[in-house]
């Protein structure tokens, strides 16, 4: 498939079959926008131990500069990371509309 | 040279996936297909097919694992009937979104229940929309040119689509008829060896069967209806090639003794040729009745049907299938729709006959011809006959 945002292919430009011939063309998909709500990080209680990212099914969370971490596009916003998290410094945060 | 040779339907096809030199098969056993697989998997056995056989404990995984062998870039071949092209069903429709050129032989038989292992299309036609070329064919020559074929045309770059050739269960399949078997070398220069557009090769990775965002499954979805239509062409000119070659051309609407006809009969299978000595005895009396014999059921031929049916007042459609509840039996609705916009169609009867293994012999087109005729003058009865129900 071409590099065009998905909404504007056409199905000619599309491979036979769907087939996709780049590696890696999922991170195209911005699968955080489907979430209800979204990790809020508390850093002053933040110890960076690393274990919210080691959770996280979506590989939603990414290592900040300094060893904080913070969500990416990623995130479907399950609160795995805030259930987890040794200190309790995140909590999961309404989506506004 | 080509050679003539009497066997039996079954065995015959399974000479022509030997001689089509097919590389995978996996296929589990079914009444009335299980011929078909079980003398290839003794060809494979006895080396003289070089191909890899795959017992699987279902048909689920038959049809599974076919597509992974063909997503490899092998040429694939399986065979099915009834409950075992139901229990595909799901992934028969990935087999052909993923464009993967699987050959299917499916010895028509009637779906349960009640359980009939006899021949009907109720199994096609429960399948009709699952997105592969579907081929009848009415007599052991046309099972083995249509099987050989159905690799040329399903492995075309420009179609890549899986194609099910389907034969009538017991009353094609299993009976003996003379064929001619063209050579080894014949088949050879008429089939190359299949290369894939893509195929599953750790040199060079590709993904196949991706999530589609609903910003992209329409388009998906478009480019498999473009291809199927579009195979059209394609299944005519491998037809063409074959016909060139063998002296036996093949159409998508055959046509018997149409020529100035009033009614037409419409079949599809073998049945067609019991239908011919029905129509020959009819215009013996006089009668002026044709027969179109659909060949092509997807993609379906509409131009062919319309063009067949130019001059005929009464066109006689004979389902094999039921479409309970619905607004007509399969073909029927297929042919109505094909008629619907045009100036001088033909009025349309319709017959359900042959369910389940019921016997249709020459006298039943007779009867089927004489009882629309009247309806002609006063209007049918019902929608759609069953017809010979008793009660
Ligand atoms: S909410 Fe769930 S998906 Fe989002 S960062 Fe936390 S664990 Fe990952
Ligand atoms: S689990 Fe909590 S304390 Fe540990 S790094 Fe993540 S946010 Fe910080």
């Amino acid at each position: 498939m071409s590099s065009k945002p998905m909404d504007q292919v056409t199905w000619q430009e599309i491979e036979v079959g769907a087939v996709l011939t780049e590696p890696g063309s999922a991170r195209a998909y911005n699968t955080g926008d489907w979430r209800s709500q979204h990790p809020v990080w508390t850093k002053s209680r933040c110890i960076r131990c690393g274990v919210c990212w080691t959770v996280c099914p979506e590989a939603g969370i990414s290592e900040e500069p300094g060893g904080y971490f913070d969500m990416n596009m990623y995130c479907k916003g399950c609160g795995i990371c805030a259930k987890e998290c040794v200190t309790g410094c995140i909590s999961m945060v309404p989506e506004e509309e | 040279m080509a050679h003539r040779v009497g066997m039996e339907v079954s065995i015959a096809v399974s000479h022509a996936v030997q001689m089509s030199r097919a590389e995978a098969i996996a296929a589990y056993p079914i009444t009335p297909q299980t011929h078909i697989v079980e003398h290839l998997s003794s060809m494979v056995a006895n080396g003289e097919l070089d191909a890899e056989f795959v017992n699987v404990e279902s048909e689920h995984s038959a049809i599974s694992t076919c597509i992974g062998m063909s997503a490899t870039g092998a040429r694939t071949y399986t065979a099915t009937s009834s409950q075992g092209l139901a229990l595909m069903n799901e992934i028969l429709f990935i087999a052909s979104a993923l464009r993967l050129p699987i050959v299917m032989t499916v010895a028509n038989r009637a779906l349960s229940g009640p359980l009939s292992i006899w021949n009907d299309h109720g199994d096609i036609m429960a399948a009709r929309d699952i997105g592969w070329i579907q081929i009848f064919v009415e007599n052991g020559q046309e099972s083995f040119d249509h099987s050989v074929m159905a690799f040329k045309i399903a492995e075309n770059h420009k179609v890549l689509l899986p194609t099910i050739i389907n034969l009538d269960g017991f009353i094609l399949s299993h009976v003996v008829e003379a064929m001619e078997f063209p050579e080894q070398e014949l088949v050879d220069k008429f089939l190359p060896p299949y290369h894939p557009r893509f195929s599953l090769d750790p040199k060079n990775p590709v993904t196949m069967g991706a999530f589609a965002m609903p910003e992209v499954y329409t388009e998906v979805k478009m480019g498999h209806q473009m291809a199927l239509t579009g195979s059209y062409d394609h299944i005519l000119s491998v037809w063409k090639e074959w016909g060139d070659l063998t002296g036996r051309h093949y159409k998508p609407v055959e046509k018997y003794k149409t020529d100035g006809a009033k009614i037409l009969l419409l079949t599809m299978g073998c049945l067609s040729e019991v239908a011919e000595v029905a129509v020959d005895e009819m215009r013996d009396a006089g009668l002026e009745v044709g027969l179109l014999k659909l060949r092509m059921w997807r993609p379906f031929p509409f131009a062919d049907l319309r063009k067949a049916v130019e001059g005929a007042e009464l066109l006689i459609v004979c389902d094999r299938a039921l479409s309970l509840g619905g607004a007509a039996p399969p073909v029927l609705a297929e042919v109505r729709s094909a008629f619907y916009e045009m100036p001088n169609r033909p009025r349309t009867a319709s017959f359900v006959i042959g369910l389940g293994g019921r016997d249709i012999p020459p006298g039943v087109f007779k009867d089927i011809v004489a009882q629309a005729q009247a309806e002609a003058q006063t209007g049918p009865t019902e929608e759609y006959h069953i017809f010979g129900v008793r009660g």
